[in-house]
């Protein structure tokens, strides 16, 4: 098991730093002159040596780069050419949107996944499934940002039940939950479809398993036998793709905060773009990156945690 | 055992049919120049000179849906015949070798899932500007990692036969071994993850062109034509939908015709589904 | 306590089980001997109430005097474990592989005879005890891929007995066990059986295993009943030739090579579609008569407690 975790740990501690130096040679090399790439191409050379010389652009390149890891572990992104102000208070500041966002999105998928698809397995070969099946079939096939388009169209534009976008804060928390909403929804609505088919066959197979049988004979009520036997046994699988989803989720929630203008993260890196401001898309391509990778690493822990079969292999 | 064509694979084959017949005809003939601009027939409603309308400049919006379907597919087709070349290549040279050639290229493999599309695609845009090329790379190598373990899992497989292992107590070289026996064998799982991911890369260039990373003005783009209609939300709601309904057509025809494809191809999945 | 008359289970037009009838009596141990597809583990789960639901169920069927023949599922939950109790094949998979398996005999305990948890995990203990398990508290917190097959056998006997059946269905107990192992399961059951007053069905393709386990066995094939007696006379005397092909095919019954093989009579069970009309055995039966293939023979008593369903039954004084 020490070995299992230490293994999967200089693992995932080789991917962060592998995929700090793909975003790094991606950014810096790639393009040739990041002065050039800040300025545009028709900057003069004496600008450009200028800014070289103020964010150390002169420096070789791995003293560049050692410079960038090391600052970043502590904290330090660097700071923001276009906003002037630390990348790390942007990124503080715009947090509080970007993660309940996320959480909450994460949250709605695998409840709204698992369910469907748990409903979908009880009721297997009948109307129920066929429908989810269905929707989950069309779930796959929506671009989330024009679910967006069309719920905002649907209570924001006709019903006027919830606010096309934006966010207030969190003074007013329910203002704040309330614009977050659609959002959620959005996310959820198109992850959850994929994990709600994963549910359902994993679901499936669990329940042609004997000790469903003995269940049975044990004369436990079916909703016993699908809440206590036949679910638990059918997450192993899914948490894989619980992790899978957490990318989407992640990546999903920059396409959304686009969608609704959403002052998050996501949204930060378009400005970041548009403002031609390269470190500070870089230390959140990184971020992101991470937290796509470390989620990974979680759920590889989870389902030794979840499944003792492979704690007994591993110890 | 008599196995009937699944309908997945002929809903999804006649969707696909049918977005490849509207995209090659709008190469020779679309209702008007999509380009042209009629600023008086603004927010037209649909009627017999315009079908769908016509948009916020008086385009016609029919032949900007069929000349953006060229784009969709021409993007999904380069992206993944990119991706899955290089991808197909990594596999199958993993599974030939095996040893540290194997430990790279899976190393390789993990590392690739750590960045969704849109990432790389936003790392690309920071670098050199949006474009649709840099679309294209990105979505070609969000590919790779996934054609690479396809192909090393079926590869690995046909290692073992015995026509396989004929050629090889023959003198046969790995590479030519690949070349001859290997490759052949392990078309129909590649061919058909490529159908599925066509419906992946679609959904990825639309929200690339909605983002503004990939196809930029005046380059007709269902995801750009979204992001466009979704500021005129108020005034013309309707030119939010179709090129919507446009993407989840061809998302789901290549979605369906990649799961018809697979439960033909691969009897022990069809079996576990019966 | 258990009266079946003429049960019959059809899948669409082939029929499982034929016309078949059984009686059990509180404390009486019956064997139901077989080839695979005989019938014999369909029989057990009809008992249960565990048919498909593809499956269509005819005859008469009573436990405890209630008629269930037709009776739903939620019915025949109130009868599960409570008053018949089943054990599987396969002890590697009937457990589940994420609960500790003392959380698994509790959880009946807990449900069905409203046991706080204490006296649940008291009684839990004492049932691992009685099964034979050594070392219960320690057991009970391990997870079934940490023990062995005859362990996992042991603790899913624990569970069927958990609320007191009186009637333990074993389908096939020992099949997946060394046979030792198989040795001890099988006194494990008579011994609970006696101790407990507990009817005992004991399915099984292996005669010897059938033999010491035990008093009255019924030999299937295909899907009907073709002899039945006390074990010792049908072992000693069979009289429908199915039967005496099984004997004549069955391993020395020596203990030191208690073998789980297969039987071997000459041929093969027929697939249900092709089974013949009359006797399902005709075509396979060396003493086979031009009325088998056509007439199906009915079960003619020999004794009491003795019948075989054959044409070509000897003299009946014997």
């Amino acid at each position: 098991m020490q070995v299992f975790l230490l293994r999967r740990s200089l693992g995932f501690l080789a991917t962060l730093f592998a995929v700090s130096v793909i975003v790094f040679l991606v950014m810096n090399v790639l393009p040739g002159d990041p002065a050039v790439t800040i300025l545009g191409i028709d900057s003069t050379e004496d600008a450009r040596a200028a800014l070289r010389a103020e964010l150390g652009l002169d420096r070789p390149l791995w003293q560049r780069y050692g410079a960038w890891v090391w600052d970043a572990v502590r904290g330090d992104f660097g700071t923001s050419y276009f906003f002037r102000v630390p990348v790390s208070e942007l990124i503080a500041e715009r947090l509080p949107l970007t993660l309940p966002l996320a959480a909450f999105g994460m949250l709605a998928t695998v409840t709204l996944g698992v369910t469907l698809g748990i409903i979908a397995a009880a009721q297997h070969g009948r109307p129920g499934d066929w429908a989810i099946m269905l929707l989950s079939q069309l779930g796959i096939a929506i671009p989330a940002f024009w679910l967006s388009i069309l719920l905002v169209l649907l209570f924001a534009v006709k019903l006027r039940w919830l606010p096309p976008g934006g966010f207030p804060g969190w003074d007013d928390p329910v203002l704040a939950l309330r614009s977050l909403i659609l959002p959620t929804a959005a996310l959820a609505l198109v992850q959850s479809a994929v994990l709600a088919r994963v549910t359902r066959s994993s679901a499936l197979e669990v329940m042609r398993l004997d000790f469903v049988r003995t269940a049975r004979a044990t004369g436990l009520a079916p909703r016993r036998i699908l809440g206590r036997h036949i679910l638990p046994n059918a997450l192993v699988p899914i948490v894989t793709i619980v992790g899978m989803q957490v990318a989407g989720v992640v990546t999903g929630t920059i396409v959304i905060e686009n969608v609704f203008y959403l002052p998050g993260l996501g949204r930060l890196v378009f400005q970041s773009i548009a403002n031609r401001d390269l470190f500070t898309v870089q230390a959140l391509v990184v971020l992101f990156a991470a937290i796509v990778v470390t989620a990974n690493f979680l759920v590889d822990i989870a389902y030794v945690l979840i499944d003792p079969r492979l704690k007994g292999r591993l110890a | 055992m008599i196995r009937r064509a699944p309908v997945n694979l002929w809903i999804g084959g006649a969707l696909v049919a049918m977005m490849t017949a509207i995209a090659l005809l709008s190469l020779v003939w679309t209702p008007y120049d999509h380009t042209l601009l009629d600023i008086p027939a603004k927010f037209a409603a649909p009627s017999a000179e315009h079908w769908l309308g016509t948009d916020q400049l008086g385009r016609d919006v029919v032949s900007l849906l069929m000349a953006a379907s060229v784009n969709s597919l021409t993007v999904a087709f380069v992206a993944v015949g990119l991706g899955g070349a290089i991808g197909t290549l990594l596999g199958l040279a993993a599974s030939a070798w095996g040893g540290w050639v194997e430990a790279i290229v899976m190393r390789l493999v993990d590392l690739g899932f750590a960045f969704p599309a849109l990432l790389f695609a936003i790392m690309l845009a920071a670098a050199f500007g949006p474009s649709l090329s840099n679309a294209i790379l990105a979505i070609a190598f969000i590919n790779i990692p996934v054609f690479a373990r396809v192909a090393r899992g079926a590869a690995n497989q046909i290692w073992t036969r015995d026509f396989v292992l004929a050629g090889q107590a023959a003198g046969m070289g790995r590479a030519a071994l690949t070349r001859d026996h290997i490759l052949p064998n392990i078309a129909a799982p590649i061919i058909v993850q490529a159908t599925i991911e066509f419906a992946v890369a679609i959904l990825a260039e639309a929200a690339l062109s909605y983002l503004g990373l990939g196809a930029q003005p005046p380059m007709p783009s269902w995801g750009r034509m979204l992001s466009e209609a979704q500021t005129l939300m108020y005034l013309a709601p309707e030119l939010a939908i179709y090129p919507g309904l446009c993407i989840i057509l061809a998302v789901l025809g290549f979605g369906l015709l990649g799961d018809g494809l697979r439960d033909v191809t691969d009897p022990r999945l069809a079996r576990t589904r019966a | 306590m258990i009266r079946a008359s003429g049960i019959t289970v059809r899948f669409g037009s082939h029929a499982a089980l034929r016309d078949v009838s059984l009686q059990l009596d509180p404390g009486q141990r019956l064997g139901i001997v077989g080839e695979s597809g005989s019938g014999k583990s369909m029989l057990g789960l009809t008992l249960m109430g565990m048919l498909p639901s593809s499956a269509k169920l005819d005859g008469q069927l009573h436990v405890d005097g209630q008629d269930m023949s037709t009776a739903a599922d939620r019915q025949w939950r109130s009868l599960r474990a409570r008053r018949v109790a089943m054990v599987f094949q396969e002890p590697a998979s009937a457990l589940n592989p994420l609960r500790r398996v003392g959380d698994t005999v509790m959880e009946p305990l807990r449900l069905h005879l409203r046991l706080d948890r204490k006296a649940a995990q008291q009684r839990m203990l004492e049932l691992l005890d009685e099964t034979g398990i050594q070392e219960p508290a320690l057991k009970a917190r391990q997870y079934p891929h940490e023990l062995s097959g005859g362990q996992r056998q042991r603790v899913l006997i624990a569970l069927a007995l958990a609320c007191d059946p009186a009637l333990l269905i074993a389908d096939e107990p020992t099949t997946a066990l060394d046979a030792h192992v198989g040795l001890r399961i099988t006194e494990l059951l008579v011994r609970l059986a006696r101790d407990r007053g507990m009817a005992l069905v004991f399915i099984s393709h292996d005669l010897a295993a059938v033999a010491r386990t035990v008093d009255d066995v019924a030999v299937m094939y295909g899907g009907e009943v073709v002899e039945r007696g006390p074990v010792a006379e049908v072992l000693r005397a069979p009289q429908h030739p199915y039967t005496q092909g099984l004997l004549a095919a069955r391993p020395p019954l020596d203990a030191g090579q208690l073998r789980r093989r297969l039987p071997v009579v000459p041929g093969n069970v027929p697939a249900m579609a092709d089974l013949p009309l009359g006797c399902r055995f005709a075509g396979r039966c060396h003493v086979e008569l031009p009325r088998c293939a056509a007439t199906r023979p009915s079960e003619t008593s020999l004794s009491p407690g003795r019948s075989a369903a054959c044409h070509h039954l000897p003299d009946p004084s014997i």
